[in-house]
């Protein structure tokens, strides 16, 4: 792999492709948007301004957690705290990408994670433990999702009646249903068994004794740490693991 | 610091919300890019990757109600049967719907 020359570019075929191929999640994601378009009118957002912040924030779990907070006035601090902690889990999410992602310029790298979201970072971090090198879908799915985000606030803020209940359909559990099918899509290695377990237990425990939202990050770090103290040679990997330094440096 | 949700207060808190949200899409990468990625990084960021899935669904079942279970349940099972995305995650919307629809609850 060479740094420092920006090897990697997008094939436009493949991010039309993988735009179609997050369309059908995306249907759900209307669903979602107008659950929160309809939040945010009743708690007192112009119609304009909650699609403002469809646009421009595009992470549904802090938007809710937002007109929760909502009033005639609203403290910063903890609005900030709050979001952040929500969303903190791109930072892993981003992190993960990054193999890849450093061999864009970074115009292109920051660009593109702009529509960083949990579907399409779990299409992508998915197929790289496969060998797969897709940010087409970061791109591509990010633009089908964040216009379904759109569209579903949209309808959200104006016709919001005609969908009181998304919850009575099953459609709150889209995501976690389509978040699972990945996880369990990947490979399973004894590491991986581990490492989920680990991340289950620590993300429980983070759940119910830390303060919230912090479960997700600590559950992803406690995993990652199993892999940080278990090497395993990966199919394809140049890397001869049985020699595995102990100096973490690469050269 | 409060600010009031006038026009100019709405829009200033969105701008907030905005850049602390973009803080966290841009952060992971921008650190990512003052660290040498040795075999034991790339084996943490590999692990570490797929547990993000584990730790957002794990509490997700174990918060939610009894619709909430069977969804995460039956598209546990049908995918690990099927290994096809697509029918499993309708399957487990589809047991939501149901098991709410029944009045079904765990406790």
């Amino acid at each position: 792999m060479t740094t420092g020359n920006y090897s990697h570019s997008l094939s436009s075929a493949k991010v039309r492709s993988e735009f179609l191929r997050l369309v059908p999640i995306s249907l759900f994601v209307v669903a979602f948007g107008a659950a929160f378009g309809l939040a945010a009118v009743q708690k007192g957002f112009e119609p304009f301004q909650a699609l403002l912040m469809s646009i421009t924030v595009f992470a549904g779990a802090s938007q809710f957690a937002v007109v929760d907070m909502w009033g005639t006035e609203v403290s910063v601090l903890p609005l900030i705290a709050v979001v952040f902690a929500i969303n903190s889990r791109h930072l892993l999410m981003g992190a993960s990408l990054y193999p890849m992602l450093r061999e864009m310029p970074p115009g292109r790298r920051y660009g593109i994670l702009l529509l960083l979201t949990d579907a399409n970072w779990a299409v992508s971090a998915q197929e790289y433990q496969r060998g797969i090198r897709n940010l087409e879908v970061i791109l591509g799915g990010g633009l089908a999702i964040w216009i379904a985000w759109i569209i579903g606030t949209w309808l959200g803020v104006y016709f919001g009646g005609l969908l009181r209940e998304p919850q009575s359909l099953g459609l709150d559990m889209v995501l976690g249903c389509f978040l699972l099918a990945m996880a369990l899509g990947g490979n399973k290695s004894p590491r991986t068994l581990v490492a989920w377990t680990v991340a289950a237990l620590s993300s429980l425990a983070a759940w119910k004794w830390l303060p919230p939202n912090t479960h997700v990050v600590v559950g992803a770090l406690a995993g990652g740490a199993v892999g940080f103290f278990w090497q395993e040679k990966k199919p394809g990997s140049k890397e001869p693991v049985g020699a595995q330094q102990e100096d973490p440096h690469d050269h | 610091m409060t600010i009031e949700t006038t026009m100019a207060g709405t829009l200033a808190l969105i701008a907030i919300i905005t850049a602390v949200t973009i803080v966290t899409r841009f952060g992971g990468v921008f650190l990512m890019s003052f660290v040498t990625i040795s075999p034991r990084i790339e084996s943490f960021i590999n692990t570490m990757a797929s547990s993000v899935l584990i730790a957002i669904i794990v509490p997700m079942a174990f918060s939610g109600d009894a619709g909430a279970l069977a969804a995460l349940v039956v598209t546990a099972v049908i995918m690990l049967a099927t290994r096809k995305p697509l029918p499993a995650i309708g399957a487990g919307i589809a047991a939501a719907g149901l098991v709410r629809f029944a009045g079904i609850t765990v406790f």
